[in-house]
């Protein structure tokens, strides 16, 4: 292939490469700064990549810090099973954290709509478990391509001892020197993914060929369609409402969160390379697909005010 | 051809592209200007004309447009790239956002950053990670105060690729004569600067003429399309052409047969069987591998992620720098940098600060402000503080060596941020410009007698008691009563007064925030001079300010340093006003007053809290007398006739 035509020259590193770099540079000073990191774990394939871009930073060690899952016992269980199987795979730790106040109340996004059990199941058990084992800088696969007010997130993000963000008073990032500190009961979110598009997700996902979740690749499966979107039908809890039918379609999925607020997208895509195209060819930004972000523009700013990821 | 092969052919097409997209590089480009130059508005059309604005931003932008639109019924470009919904209120952009397209060349990262002068700070943290800065001029206005002050950020900042974009072109007639006066005006005024290339092109933002299209209505502009620019400029070639730095992250040592080097290559390129250079100690060895993010490689350049190995066994941590032994870094714990200042607090010299170089974390102050620099019109100023947006030529004194390189030479081992050593906040960015050659030259004399020798002689353990609290709350009062104690009990010690020492050695200091710090500086170091000499001493200053206690308590040894917070309201004070002063100030003859005009800082975790209230200094003084017996500083001969 001719290098000059794409204008790579043979010095320069490619956008994947200067990303990777820029991601192990950042996983790895994370490691070296915090004393008890850990590494959000959300089994999709931005956490995906993030995993394997934390087993490339410290190879031949194992990385330093344990995988949390806040697992909202409403997943895939598609997703549970390959969670599970990759933490053994790489032989490594993982948390595994459901808030069991909302498991007493039985918070479902059925009866309790998304907005309660997203604060309920995800930031507050997240809030719990960052605060149960003490960790002081936790890593997201946030990017900042995938909404406005992740535009401006820093890297290192500084969190208040209520796990709050102030996006008015964020700390100056400059070169790679990212400020580390942090006063007991304050932490950082670590965002080794912020200048990722979700393009450059999928093409490294297709060069390095990484393991993932099955439900990212097209295939016959049950759906109902709700609110204008392909709920898949995972388990018995979801229950029809009337008019409803369960049909099988040809679906994938392009972000994977609970079931019942994910919505499915059609397609035949079920090979990388054919996600991949379809991605290029997309008019749909991903983050449409899930139910959380719709009420307003601004919502996710006010989630991650009061401790979102 | 069937069905099947068109398809075939259509998948191979396909794949060839996608692994294209695999060589594709990535230019990191800043834009500034400000809102009314059609900054967002440039960035919108970038967006959309590259077709990354998708069908429901798009849907979620015409909503918004109605709402905050300020183009009437046209789709408002800008608002897709003012983010925070405060800003999106009040119609300005006021921190650093970062927005991505790609076309089939590149991959563009876009540091969108505030124009205005109070976000000079802003656009520095957006240019430091930038390879190219677009200034956005309204051709209507031609240079302003801000294109000029955005120019010079930029080549501080280290930039070297700059597009004049003129906007706007089309409200003066689509002139070339506007166009020409403009650029000329421009390349005059930055020959002073670094940049290599600087590319002017006319354009339009909100109509897209030459933004990623030619335009029809400039037939006599031959140059490329900004995006054509952007696609098509070489950069980055001084990081691969400078020579080799590695700062050392992290000691990779799964086991006791593998101890590896990870970090980021600064600049240059290694390759196995080179030899390095641990900058300071001057250690070498020859590299023995190389471990790439994708296995083991002959050799590696910079902007790399790496773990290297070596041939012999020599001690190295993080923070250490890797070098070139025929290049060699410089290494000195003084040196002169430029300083932009990004806190609220002003930079006060002589106030200890957090530096972070590579990944070495030390302690600096700022020794002296050699020149402010007025941002608009690079004039040289004088000045004792350093307020937000402030920029200025510093000397800076760091509490050990570390290596660098001059920021023009290398704008990562050059570059470092300050943070706050209380709120922990990022209150600065420096970019060296060289090492003050006087710190090799003045070395610690060694000397044999020491503090344990000296304390012993006294039968003591030195210690400084050091009284803090507003002015009137009884501080020399009872430092002087607890030294009466000592002096009974057969201990040596000294008081230092505030006022006393205003008298003498610090008589050249006035009350501003920044003749507090060294005023409490001077006081540190004496007290710590006398606690060699093995004395107790007693200082009883305001010394409102927690950096400067810290700074002090830093200068002892570990449990010398005990805080006395001499806690007595400000009204009680005032009520008691010993010397009248607190009726001076409120009548406005003492300025910077601490309390009424100037804050002062309670100690968050003093040793001793007295709460100053109806309490006889006697009984206070017998408390603290009582604590240093408990802590074992009144031990000695008195009890078991050993000394300490």
């Amino acid at each position: 292939m001719n290098m000059q035509s794409h204008g790579v020259t043979p010095e320069r590193l490619s956008n994947l490469k200067r990303l990777e770099a820029e991601s192990i540079h950042i996983i790895r000073e994370v490691a070296a700064e915090f004393s008890n990191p850990v590494m959000l774990y959300s089994i999709g394939k931005d956490s995906g990549v993030m995993l394997h871009l934390a087993m490339k930073a410290f190879y031949p060690s194992k990385p330093p810090f344990p995988l949390l899952h806040v697992d909202t016992t409403w997943k895939f269980r598609e997703m549970i099973r390959f969670r599970d199987d990759t933490a053994k795979r790489l032989g490594l730790d993982l948390i595994v954290h459901t808030n069991p106040e909302g498991l007493e109340k039985n918070i479902s996004p059925f009866d309790h709509g998304s907005s309660v059990h997203t604060r309920i199941m995800k930031t507050e058990a997240l809030k719990q478990a960052l605060d149960k084992y003490g960790f002081d800088a936790a890593f997201g696969g946030a990017r900042r391509d995938e909404e406005k007010s992740r535009a401006k997130e820093r890297v290192f993000s500084f969190r208040n001892a209520n796990h709050g963000w102030d996006p008015k008073n964020q700390r100056p990032e400059l070169w790679n020197l990212y400020n580390a500190r942090v006063a007991k009961g304050e932490s950082i979110r670590a965002f080794p993914l912020s200048n990722w598009t979700e393009l450059d997700i999928w093409q490294y996902i297709l060069t390095e060929d990484i393991p993932m979740v099955p439900l990212y690749f097209a295939a016959p499966r049950p759906v109902v369609e709700r609110d204008g979107m392909l709920i898949m039908v995972d388990d018995e809890r979801m229950k029809l409402q009337a008019g409803e039918t369960i049909e099988e379609k040809m679906v994938r999925f392009r972000t994977l969160g609970c079931y019942p607020l994910t919505g499915a997208i059609e397609s035949d895509a079920d090979t990388l390379p054919a996600i991949v195209r379809e991605m290029l060819i997309a008019r749909t930004s991903e983050r449409q697909g899930r139910l959380i972000d719709k009420d307003e523009s601004a919502s996710m700013e006010k989630k991650k005010r009061e401790g979102y990821f | 051809m069937t069905i099947a092969d068109i398809q075939e052919t259509a998948e191979a097409a396909v794949n060839e592209y996608i692994l294209a997209q695999e060589t594709k590089d990535q230019l990191r480009f800043l834009t500034c200007g400000s809102v009314d130059d059609g900054k967002s508005t440039l960035i919108g059309r970038l967006l959309y004309d590259t077709k990354l604005i998708f069908e429901d931003q798009l849907a979620a932008l015409e909503r918004d447009s109605r709402k905050h639109g300020t183009v009437g019924e046209d789709i408002d470009l800008a608002l897709l790239v003012d983010g925070l919904e405060a800003e999106r209120e009040q119609g300005i952009t006021i921190d650093v956002a970062y927005r991505f397209f790609a076309t089939d060349k590149r991959k563009f990262i876009v540091a969108d950053t505030p124009g205005h002068e109070q976000y000079t700070r802003n656009m520095a943290t957006g240019a430091s990670t930038a390879d190219l800065a677009v200034l956005l001029v309204d051709a209507r206005n031609g240079l302003m105060v801000q294109t000029r002050r955005h120019a010079f950020i930029a080549s501080l900042l280290g930039i070297r690729h700059v597009v004049l974009a003129i906007n706007k072109i089309d409200l003066v007639g689509f002139s070339q004569e506007r166009f020409e006066e403009i650029r000329k005006d421009f390349e005059s005024f930055a020959s002073g600067f670094d940049f290599e290339t600087l590319e002017a092109i006319p354009m339009s933002a909100r109509y897209g003429d030459n933004v990623t299209a030619k335009s029809d209505k400039m037939s006599w502009y031959s140059g490329p399309t900004l995006l054509e620019h952007l696609e098509t400029v070489e950069f980055g070639e001084h990081a691969l052409e400078a020579p080799f730095r590695f700062p050392v992250q992290w000691v990779n040592r799964p086991n006791l047969d593998f101890r590896g080097y990870s970090g980021t290559i600064a600049s240059g390129r290694v390759t196995v069987g080179e030899e390095l250079v641990v900058a300071g100690p001057a250690k070498s060895s020859r590299v023995k591998s190389i471990i790439g993010p994708d296995g083991e490689v002959p050799e590696a350049r910079a902007g790399e992620a790496i773990t290297l190995t070596l041939e012999d066994e020599i001690d190295i941590s993080r923070g250490d720098l890797l070098s070139s032994a025929a290049h060699r870094p410089e290494v000195a714990d003084q040196f002169a940098a430029h300083l932009i200042w990004m806190s609220d607090e002003p930079l006060l010299p002589g106030r200890p600060y957090m530096l972070k170089i590579g990944a070495r974390t030390v302690t600096a102050t700022v020794s002296e402000i050699k020149h402010k620099i007025n941002v608009n019109t690079f004039e040289h100023m004088a000045g004792k503080t350093l307020e937000l947006n402030e920029i200025a030529f510093c000397n800076f004194s760091l509490s050990s060596a570390v290596p660098f390189d001059p920021y023009e030479a290398n704008r990562t081992t050059g570059a470092f941020i300050l943070i706050d050593r209380i709120s922990n906040a990022t209150v600065g960015a420096g970019m060296v410009w060289f090492a003050l050659r006087r710190a090799s030259n003045i070395h610690w004399q060694a000397l044999e007698i020491d503090k344990t020798a000296r304390s012993q002689k006294l039968g003591q353990k030195p210690a400084v008691l050091w009284f803090t609290g507003l002015s009137g709350s009884g501080k020399s009062t009872i430092a002087s009563m607890v030294e009466k104690k000592l002096h009974v009990d057969g201990r040596q010690t000294y008081t230092l007064d505030g006022d006393n020492v205003r008298h003498g050695l610090n008589k050249d200091l006035g009350f501003t925030d920044a003749d507090r710090v060294e005023n409490i500086r001077r006081v540190g170091e004496v007290a710590k001079l006398f606690t060699d000499a093995g004395l107790i001493t007693l200082v009883s200053f305001i010394s409102p300010f927690r950096s400067e206690r810290r700074m002090a308590r830093d200068l002892m040894g570990e449990g010398e340093f005990i805080e006395v917070f001499v806690d007595t309201p400000i009204e009680e004070c005032r009520r008691r006003d010993p010397k009248g002063l607190y009726a001076k100030a409120d009548r406005g003859e003492i300025k910077n007053f601490t309390g009424i005009d100037s804050p002062y800082e309670a100690p968050e975790n003093p040793e001793i809290h007295i709460r100053n209230v109806g309490r006889d200094p006697e009984e206070v003084a017998e408390e603290i007398i009582t604590y240093l017996r408990e802590k074992g500083f009144l031990a000695g001969f008195a009890e078991d006739g050993e000394g300490i």
